[in-house]
């Protein structure tokens, strides 16, 4: 009976692992062997991470990887406190809005080039492309979560005495708050595909500096691992991020409902 | 002197789009409340009570006339004259003792200090076994008694109330006036109460304005005989709730929406 129980669980997987055994058979017995470099079974793919593993390259690409994001992050954070005051001020809005509005549709890929002439290749060129990508989810959210501040918790501030900056302080700062994570969140998200892209054309080391130079030596399937670490990692982040901030902020519906 | 002096005010909004007409809110209005009275303005929607309310608050400008309070004319929001919201405004991320320390942490009191003014308050209001809880694990009853609470804790030379309790259920409402007189004998207070409870008014009330509707003036006030302590169904209660409803019964107008 609890065998049947702990099976029952894996039910959910049943198509999944349908799949992959499909693909483990094609690419073994029906693909030729060139068609097979193309798509290695995913018993090949799960050796070339053991391969990675243990020459500890892919650890030290996730962590420069990741390292980039975390200082490009570092920079775009200056968003929140643009966001505030573009949020609380209408003539500042007025002014910086329409700078805002003429680069934000251009995207970060689009940057590469420009940003290769500028900072050439390597880690800062990099940085400035994830930067780009974190920044405007971050401050389009914040602009929003402040202007989104119910008036009345305002005014309940302030007919508690709170002066202006008491208000911001006190008051739009932490009911902003769970709509900027919800930014970050994004941001944080478009920096990572941002990144990828970055590093296939303009770096040395790093996930996409991996599955790129893994094509150039046809080792599909240290292309596959890349692309599963990348995804992965992805997701970790955005599940972390997700916790703390049901953590740190249980009442707020947005981000626990 | 008079805790509030409402003299001659006026409050136009300016039409919102090119075409749209101003709006006369408030047609002067004058009224004069106590210290320690209980004054409630009465009347139906759209009749400018909260307009009222929010000029004496602060949080409006009047096209005309002015407001004092305590003998300052008012010029802004402040502590003076703190406000109980329909819809509570507590701070969600705060816990009841928080929020309820909230002006005495922006008037800088001392930390010792906060502890006994808030354990004292929360016991007035019935709240000390949910001091460390956060707003949206209390009932809309026990987050308006925080509310309550917080308003007062500053101090106020009057306290406003913005229909506070229109979003309770009847029994819970009829349960918060009570503790609103009960809160009232351990702390007085003068209190301007909006409502559009002819019952609200007369349970808690010292004088009752009644508005006319839109533009608001003042239509009558009216003196209840035994403050706080009128029970329902006598005929004296009922006297004065058919003398109010005729008052409000001739400013009703179905065909005029809000």
């Amino acid at each position: 009976m609890q065998i049947f129980n702990f099976f029952k669980q894996f039910r959910r997987l049943a198509l999944l692992i349908i799949l992959l055994a499909a693909w483990e058979y094609a690419s073994r017995f029906i693909l030729d062997k060139t068609e097979a470099t193309l798509l290695p079974p995913p018993s090949g793919v799960a050796q070339g991470g053991y391969e990675l593993m243990k020459s500890g390259e892919i650890w030290k690409h996730s962590i420069d990887s990741l390292s980039r994001e975390f200082i490009a992050f570092c920079y775009a954070s200056v968003a929140i406190p643009l966001g505030i005051v573009m949020g609380c001020f209408k003539w500042v809005n007025e002014q910086v809005d329409p700078i805002i509005e003429i680069l934000r549709p251009i995207p970060p890929i689009a940057w590469i080039p420009l940003s290769i002439l500028w900072f050439g290749v390597g880690n800062v060129q990099n940085q400035f492309i994830i930067f780009l990508g974190i920044f405007f989810p971050i401050l389009l959210n914040t602009i929003d979560a402040v202007k989104n501040v119910e008036p009345n918790l305002i005014r309940a501030a302030r007919c508690l005495g709170a002066g202006s900056w008491g208000v911001i302080t006190r008051v739009v700062l932490r009911a902003a708050l769970p709509q900027i994570v919800t930014g970050i969140r994004i941001g944080l998200g478009v920096g990572w595909m941002a990144l990828v892209a970055a590093e296939l054309v303009g770096a040395n080391s790093g996930l996409g500096f991996l599955i790129n130079d893994a094509r150039t030596v046809l080792r599909t399937d240290y292309i596959l691992v890349g692309m599963l670490a990348i995804g992965v990692i992805g997701l970790c982040l955005d599940r972390l991020i997700r916790y703390t901030a049901q953590k740190l902020m249980p009442w707020s519906r947005a981000l626990n409902a | 002197m008079l805790a509030l002096k409402v003299e001659h005010v006026r409050k136009i909004y300016p039409s919102m789009h090119a075409k749209g007409q101003e709006v006369l809110a408030i047609d002067d209005v004058s009224l004069e409340v106590q210290k320690n009275e209980f004054c409630s303005i009465l009347g139906h929607s759209g009749c400018g009570k909260t307009t009222l309310l929010n000029l004496i608050a602060g949080f409006e400008e009047p096209t005309a006339g002015q407001i004092e309070c305590a003998g300052k004319v008012v010029d802004g929001p402040g502590a003076d004259r703190s406000m109980v919201f329909q819809d509570y405004a507590l701070f969600p991320w705060l816990t009841v003792h928080d929020n309820i320390a909230f002006g005495l942490k922006i008037k800088g009191t001392g930390a010792a200090e906060i502890e006994q003014i808030v354990t004292r308050f929360a016991a007035l209001v019935g709240l000390s076994q949910f001091i460390n809880h956060y707003p949206h694990q209390l009932s809309g009853g026990m987050r308006q008694r925080v509310s309550i609470a917080r308003a007062l804790v500053v101090d106020p030379t009057v306290l406003l109330m913005d229909e506070p309790f229109a979003a309770l259920d009847a029994q819970n409402r009829a349960m918060m006036q009570a503790e609103m007189i009960r809160i009232l004998k351990e702390e007085s207070k003068t209190v301007v109460l909006v409502t559009h409870s002819i019952e609200e008014a007369i349970n808690l009330s010292d004088v009752i304005v009644v508005m006319t509707r839109r533009p608001g003036r003042v239509k009558e006030i009216i003196r209840v005989p035994e403050p706080r302590r009128m029970v329902e169904d006598t005929p004296a209660y009922l006297a004065i709730r058919r003398q109010i409803r005729d008052l409000i019964a001739g400013e009703h107008d179905v065909s005029e929406a809000v």
